[in-house]
This record gives C-alpha cells, structure tokens and sequence, in this order.
C-alpha cells in the first residue's frame, strides 16, 4: 500500500467512525433540537474527512476539483437545511428541553 | 467588473465539471458563461450578495479558523454522545449579531449553525436566537469571538 493509500484509508475510517458517532447521537439525544446538534458532526466531520479521504485517493486530478466543490457545497447547504428547519420547529410550537440562559426571559 | 469576474467564475465552473478541452466545448462553456451572465444582470442579480467576490481575500483568513473551530466543536460534541452519562445541558441564548450588512449576518448565522453544538434558530436583524447542546458551548458564543470575526470579515475587503 502506498503512503497516500494508507492516508486515504485513515482518513475514509475515521470520517466512518464520525458519521456512526453521529448516528448514535441521533438516537440517544432527547429531543429535537439536540438530535439536530447530533447529525451536524455528520455532516461537517463526518462528510468533511471521508472527501478528504477521497481527495487524497483520487490525487490531483479533475475528480478532485470535483469534490472540492462537492465540499464547498455541503458547507454552505447544510447550515443552510438545519437552520430551516430549526426555525420551522420553533415556529410551529416544537418545544425545546433547553433553559433560557440565567437572567433572560423564555423565549 | 463584477460581471467579468462573474462570467470567468462560472468558465472556470463549466471547465472543471466538463473535463473535456476541446475546441467545441470550451466555446460552448464560454458562451454559457457569457449568457448566463447577461441574463443574470437582466434579472439584477449580480450585485455584491450574489457574487460576493469582493469578500474573497477576508474569506481566505476567516474560513481556517473557522475550519480549527468546526473541528474542536465536533469533537466535543461526539465526546458528548459516546459519553453513558450524556452529560448534555441544552440552552437558549439570544446573540446581538454586529454585522451592518446582509451578506455578514448570514455569513455569521451560518458559522453558528455550521459549527456542531450551537445552531441558529431565529436570525433576525437585531437579534439571533440560539439553540447550544451545552451551557459551556452558549456562553462562548455569548462571549462574541466568533462575533467579531465576522465583523471584522466584512469590514476588510
């Protein structure tokens, strides 16, 4: 196995082992908003060293521009997904287990 | 300006999705990009939010750090699923965002919710709602670190 390979295999691992802490997050979490906390490990360490993974697989070739932009593209997508829905959630009555902070009323 | 820039973008776009170099297809890349351009200034869409070039060079400081940020963030909140106790404290914290402009309010709502623990619930002008797994990770985003940067990232372009 060549250097790169070795590095391509550690990092695809370890963004595996993310996405299934972040899958287990997701069940054990109890409720909305947290659950939601949870899949973001997915979707920025997880996704983030499985492309890079990738990346480093595919070399410098035009599959990796590719993926660059595949990356660019999650990372400006999915805050913009969780924030939808966080604000849908709030807006119809999903109530959060979160306290205010001390000195502020609930929202 | 922006226009040129726009339209060489979106060649540069054409080129590394096609693959191919030949004569025809660079043209016809070229000819899109060039369209896509003319109707997009038709439809008043190439202005500072929707091809924010302008913030390019603050983009290349802000974005390492943000990267080390989403990296420590995930960390500690994967610490926090794989913890058995589950240690988690869920807070609402409201944020006073100091950006003057749209495009550095979305850019600071996003690195909220991009970074793993805090996701941005409410954005509104004066004020943004907050939803933090922890009490830790809410009074570090009240502290304004985070804050500042991004102000700070559309003020020097």
């Amino acid at each position: 196995m060549t250097l790169a390979g070795i590095l391509a295999f550690g990092l695809l691992s370890l963004g595996g082992v993310f996405c299934v802490i972040g899958a287990v997050g997701l069940l054990r979490m109890p409720d909305f908003y947290t659950r939601m906390h949870a899949a973001s490990v997915i979707e920025t360490l997880g996704a983030g060293l499985v492309i890079a993974g990738l990346i480093v697989q595919a070399g410098f070739t035009l599959a990796s521009a590719k993926l660059v932009i595949l990356a660019l593209l999650i990372f400006f997508a999915s805050p913009t997904a969780t924030h939808a829905l966080a604000k849908v959630a709030h807006e119809s009555g999903v109530e959060p287990v979160a306290r205010a902070r001390e000195g502020e009323e609930a929202p | 300006m922006r226009k040129v820039s726009a339209a060489i973008s979106l060649f540069v776009f054409w080129v590394l999705l096609s693959g191919h170099f030949t004569p025809f297809l660079l043209t016809a890349g070229a000819v899109s990009a060039f369209a896509v351009v003319v109707f997009a200034r038709r439809l008043e869409l190439v202005d500072p939010e929707g091809h924010p070039v302008d913030f390019s060079g603050s983009a290349l400081r802000y974005w390492p750090w943000l990267g080390v940020e989403i990296v420590k963030s995930a960390w500690d909140v994967s610490r926090l699923i794989v913890d058995p106790k589950l240690p988690i404290s869920p807070t609402l914290v409201r944020v006073k965002p100091t950006q003057v402009s749209a495009v550095g309010r979305v850019v600071y709502a996003n690195s909220i919710t991009l970074t793993p623990g805090t996701v941005t619930v409410v954005a509104g002008r004066e004020e943004f709602l907050v939803h933090a797994i922890t009490r830790a990770g809410a009074e570090s985003l009240a502290a304004g670190d985070m804050d500042r940067r991004v102000t700070r990232f559309e003020g020097t372009r």
